[in-house]
């Protein structure tokens, strides 16, 4: 692939030897190759150099350092925030499962041509309007609580419950959406066949399109998912004691942000996995779509 | 084309530095504690962040009986009419003051800040210290417990029976630290964002007990949530009674002089006038051991 090596079949061949021509374009490539990595070494270098620099040599950045990246406040605010995590790792746990039925049921109902289901289908559509219409942070507030203050028997009072409630209510909107633009992608083609093959429309539904559609969207839906587990933090302000409110209790009471920073790591570390399993499956998929075509 | 590609990443680092270069350079002398003589302090001199007008941060909303009505301008109210005398004595007249609104923790984020002190119940602290600079205290705070009248929590006796309840205290107070270090609850206390979620979860049952400082406490069980008590109130602390100081931006020249003049409203008495105006009803308050 690259420029520099020679080809195959020039080094073997016993008393063959490269013409004169030959060997001044590997010279050529050579110097061409050694030039390009010159260039990219020093521009990697002066860019990222420049950067790091203009961070470093900024008057404030021993503040910065003072109150962003302090080990000794990093080491204290840890435990405090690893164990808040843990009920971000649980709320996104138990919110994702749930989401996905939800939401496949959703863009399932909103496709249904039956007459009786014509209520639930107007339903669906305006709970995935309203729902996308309200900001994700203004259902935690209204679940954890509204609902309490019902004063319902039997309805828990705990703010975790209900902040995970109010993440899959949202999600679910979404991701109904997400399923349906998938269901609709799928050619009409495959729909026509079904029928010919004397299937029912549940059973088109069920064999035909609905794995077709999952498949297609699976990207976009873990692109949502990476968005819920850092969404799981917005719990933080009802009070759910996660990882971003421990870090801002710990910030709050010692006047230092080195705890965000802290709990920011704990979301990368979970985040970037994810994105890069996303990318590992958008590529398998499209390997196998082409099928070898190309 | 060969110059281009020299120039450009030239440009960039050449730029890089000069913006490193311009950016001002920081005086950040540690004020706390010291004090200026009123001599010293003509409000033409003072170093302020709007010339000729005293500019206080607070936060909002702002609770009785620290301030009143959600209004800072009114005077009325513990911390306003603090803030009002400083300012008084320090020479500014009624209109010379301005307020703007500074979320808690916005208080201590580095960088200049856009008021030349800040009153919001904050405690001083030797790690606030190190980000912040703070006056002389101006107030001396116990810690008190609230419960429903009729919890199973109201008829405890101590302290120590507290800790198999559910207790909730405000984020980055005192009164949190008080809960995790004196009460050391069973299970672990549920923290707030600010005293109006306090209340919600204590009125859905959330929380058994909430710990706030003790004239925050009273106004709580007396006004937002008439069917609770005061169970009593107790002193957290670690050496010396706990203090609210006002806040400053570190190294603000304006501290000596604001130390001045609590010192003088100290010596008078016009601070604890202020002080038995707004919160004489928290005396009465039984202590809980």
């Amino acid at each position: 692939m690259s420029a520099s090596t020679p080809d195959a079949g020039a080094t073997t061949g016993a008393g063959w030897q490269p013409s004169a021509r030959e060997l001044a374009r590997r010279r050529t490539r050579q110097q061409q190759h050694r030039r390009r990595v010159l260039i990219a070494s020093v521009a990697t270098v002066v860019v990222l150099g420049g950067l790091v620099a203009a961070v470093v040599l900024s008057p404030g950045w021993a503040r910065v350092q003072a109150t962003f990246l302090d080990p000794h406040h990093a080491k204290e605010s840890l435990p405090a925030i690893a164990k808040g995590f843990w009920i971000n790792v649980k709320m996104f746990l138990i919110a994702e499962p749930l989401i996905l039925v939800a939401g496949l049921a959703l863009a399932l109902i909103r496709q249904a041509r039956s007459a009786w289901l014509v209520p639930v289908r107007g339903l669906a559509v305006v709970y995935t309007d309203v729902v996308r219409g309200i900001p994700t942070l203004l259902l935690v507030f209204l679940f954890a609580f509204g609902m309490p203050a019902l004063g319902l028997a039997g309805i828990p009072t705990s703010l975790f419950f209900w902040a995970t409630v109010a993440l899959v209510v949202s999600y679910s909107a979404y991701v109904a959406e997400v399923f349906r633009s998938g269901i609709e992608s799928v050619h009409p083609s495959q729909l026509a066949s079904a029928e010919a093959l004397a299937l029912s429309r549940a059973q088109t539904m069920r064999y035909v399109v609905v794995p077709q559609a999952v498949r297609r969207v699976v990207p976009p839906l873990l692109n949502d998912f990476v968005s819920l587990q850092k969404d799981t933090a917005l719990a933080a302000s009802v009070g759910v004691f996660e990882a971003l409110f421990a870090a801002a209790d710990y910030g709050n009471y010692k006047f230092n942000f080195t705890a965000y920073v802290v709990a920011a790591a704990f979301f990368i570390a979970l985040t970037v996995p994810l994105a890069r399993l996303c990318d590992a499956l958008t590529r398998r998929m499209a390997r196998r779509e082409r099928a070898g075509a190309l | 084309m060969r110059i281009a590609r020299v120039v450009t990443p030239l440009t960039a680092a050449v730029l890089a530095v000069a913006v490193a270069a311009c950016a001002p350079a920081e005086d950040k002398a540690e004020q706390s504690g010291k004090t200026a003589s009123a001599g010293e302090c003509k409000v033409a001199d003072l170093p302020l962040v709007k010339k000729g007008v005293l500019t206080i941060g607070t936060d909002s909303p702002a609770y009785d009986p620290w301030f009143n009505d959600n209004d800072p301008t009114n005077g009325k109210g513990f911390e306003s009419a603090v803030a009002y005398a400083v300012a008084e004595q320090l020479g500014f007249a009624k209109d010379q003051v301005t307020w703007v609104t500074v979320p808690f923790n916005n208080s201590y984020k580095p960088g200049p800040k856009d008021f030349d002190f800040d009153i919001n119940q904050i405690s001083i602290d030797a790690d606030r210290e190190k980000a912040v600079d703070f006056s002389e205290g101006y107030y001396s705070a116990a810690q008190a417990v609230i419960v429903l009248k009729n919890s199973p929590a109201a008829k405890i006796k101590d302290l120590a029976e507290l800790a198999s309840f559910k207790i909730g205290a405000q984020t980055g107070t005192t009164s949190l630290t008080a809960v995790r270090d004196m009460i050391k609850p069973k299970s672990d206390p549920l923290v707030f964002q600010n005293t109006n979620n306090a209340k919600q979860a204590m009125l859905n049952g959330q929380v058994d007990a909430i710990v706030a400082d003790l004239p925050t406490a009273f106004y709580i069980s007396s006004v937002e949530i008439p069917d609770s008590t005061l169970l009593g109130q107790f002193q957290y602390d670690k050496g010396a009674a706990e203090q609210f100081g006002l806040l400053f931006e570190q190294g603000n020249k304006l501290l000596p002089c604001v130390n001045g003049a609590i010192d003088a409203l100290k010596k008078d008495g016009r601070l604890a006038n202020i002080e038995q105006k707004w919160l004489s009803d928290v005396v009465s308050v039984p202590t809980l051991k």
